[in-house]
């Protein structure tokens, strides 16, 4: 298929002409017998990786296996936050590094991404928490990321609506980044799945993977599909949510839960919110979409799941946080509420690594920190692929840390995945 | 959700504590560290019928056993922990 580039040029032609020349943005292959890589999992890291793989190391015979339509799983179920404010030395610079990549990533991948940098502010509501704050942004500072603590009367400036004298939860101040923001969670998929259909990958939907085809020294050699068997070199799962699910086919046990976590999106106001907002008393988090919609989460609801639809007890508790942080948002309504299935680790950290079974490579283990990761996921995992050893900025998103020791526990909360 | 609890009835999920996959017990020392990071780390994370174990705090707070559809959050079945075979 030819590539059609998109630009005002394009568009101005197409008005002319009565938009009757667009073709679809990318290819729906059928499977072939065989590919170099396999990347199981349609969504933007899956995506991400198969363009990376074409674009930084000419890999070009890839199928992105989807066992429903791309961008259908977790990546049509986040909050579209993007941020790289994290405290430990293994996350910093992988998140950053992902921060650059959405910063370009709109030019290289040709397709608006609505990538919009609007800052996120934490919110501490303590002495110490304010001090832990301020461990984090010098951390970052040191990384070269930027940061900044404000005290309640610059948090005011940017916010004046939050409810600063609340009682239990009284506003001390924030630490803002200011390059974080938002990006369209669709648009990434199709953006990624356009460019990378254009460098030749297969984008295979409605294929489930159903077990793995192995030589006989145990050697992933393919995959078992819906749609008949697929041959490959190496096989790479970026199934976050379904991780130990797809892992269980070659008789993997992962250090994962699955979990459901629940987002909300109310009806489209005027602007009102600047940012991203976080409460830093619970876990409560706020934007406002491009079209007006108040979009919110916050904690798990706390047990295993695989039902992509979550309980009442945390539509309760989120709305609860809402109101103790803005208590303006009590007269809007919710429109809409969802689920999403999280691969939560046991340190909170994702993995990006080989397997213990030869030819399989794992990308998951997201926690609730996908969507942000996209780019450099695919950056990282495409780089594992190709040279069979980790990206500089992944080194320690090892599948063995558990057993070495080496956790990533950026929040120090201990091996619970629900309280991560 | 409701749980149906042996001791109180049908109640309501936020009463409860999910404590995770019901293991049949800690390892002991002499089994070595692999067995300690099996039993800490490693989850079977089942989609499907998976044993697990509910405290209810916010009522008999009692330890229970029970059988439940990950996909569905149906309850599949709810006894005491106790009772639990080692």
């Amino acid at each position: 298929m030819e590539r059609q580039p998109y630009s005002l040029f394009a568009l101005a032609c197409q008005a002319f002409a009565g938009h009757r020349g667009w073709k679809p943005a990318w290819r729906d292959a059928a499977p072939k017998e065989r590919y170099d890589v396999i990347v199981i999992g349609g969504g933007g890291h899956g995506l991400a990786t198969a363009y990376y793989l074409a674009r930084n190391f000419g890999i070009t015979k890839v199928a992105v296996i989807e066992k429903g339509w791309i961008g259908g799983g977790n990546a049509g179920r986040n909050t579209t936050i993007i941020r790289s404010n994290y405290l430990l030395p293994e996350n910093t610079p992988f998140y950053e590094h992902s921060l650059k990549l959405w910063e370009g990533l709109e030019q290289d991948l040709n397709f608006n991404a609505m990538v919009s940098q609007r800052g996120i502010l934490n919110l501490c509501h303590s002495d110490e928490q304010r001090d832990s704050f301020e461990r984090r942004g010098n951390a970052m500072r040191l990384h070269g990321v930027d940061a900044d603590l404000l005290d309640s009367a610059g948090v005011r400036k940017m916010a004046p609506f939050l409810d600063f004298d609340n009682a239990r939860f009284p506003i001390f101040g924030g630490l803002l980044q200011k390059r974080a923001g938002t990006a369209r969670h669709d648009g990434v998929v199709w953006g990624f799945a356009r460019a990378a259909s254009d460098r030749g990958v297969d984008i295979i939907q409605n294929c489930e993977v159903t077990g793995f085809v192995r030589d006989t020294g145990g050697q992933v050699t393919g995959v078992e599909t819906s749609r008949g068997t697929i041959l490959a070199d190496k096989v790479g799962m970026a199934v976050a949510g379904n991780s130990s699910r797809v892992a269980s086919f070659a008789g993997l046990r992962l250090p994962i839960e699955s979990h459901v976590l629940q987002a909300f999106v109310s009806e489209g106001l005027k602007p009102v919110i600047p940012g991203v907002i976080t409460f830093g008393a619970g876990h409560f988090y706020i934007s406002q979409s491009d079209k007006g919609g108040l979009v919110f989460g916050g904690d798990l609801d706390g047990y295993n799941s695989y039902a992509q639809r979550g309980n009442l007890p945390i539509v309760e508790d989120v709305c609860e946080e809402a109101m103790a942080l803005m208590p303006m948002v009590g007269r809007a309504r919710v429109l809409r509420s969802w689920g999403g299935i999280m691969d939560m680790t046991l340190d909170g950290s994702p993995i990006i690594d080989r397997t213990p079974v030869p030819g399989l490579y794992l990308n998951g283990g997201w926690c609730y920190g996908g969507f942000k990761a996209t780019p450099a996921s695919g950056w990282c995992f495409a780089h594992l692929l190709a040279r069979d050893e980790p990206h500089p900025v992944a080194t320690g998103y090892r599948l063995d840390r558990f057993a070495s020791g080496r956790v990533i526990d950026e929040k120090g909360a201990g091996a619970q995945a629900n309280l991560q | 959700m409701i749980i149906p609890c042996p001791y109180c009835g049908p109640r309501d999920t936020s009463e409860f504590f999910f404590r995770g996959e019901a293991r049949p017990q800690r390892p002991q020392y002499e089994d070595g560290s692999d067995a300690f990071v099996d039993h800490v780390y490693e989850r079977v994370n089942n989609a499907g019928a998976q044993v697990e174990h509910w405290y209810h705090a916010a009522g008999c707070r009692t330890w229970l056993l029970v059988k439940r559809d990950t996909r569905t959050h149906a309850f599949l079945s709810v006894t005491l922990a106790s009772e639990q075979k080692r």
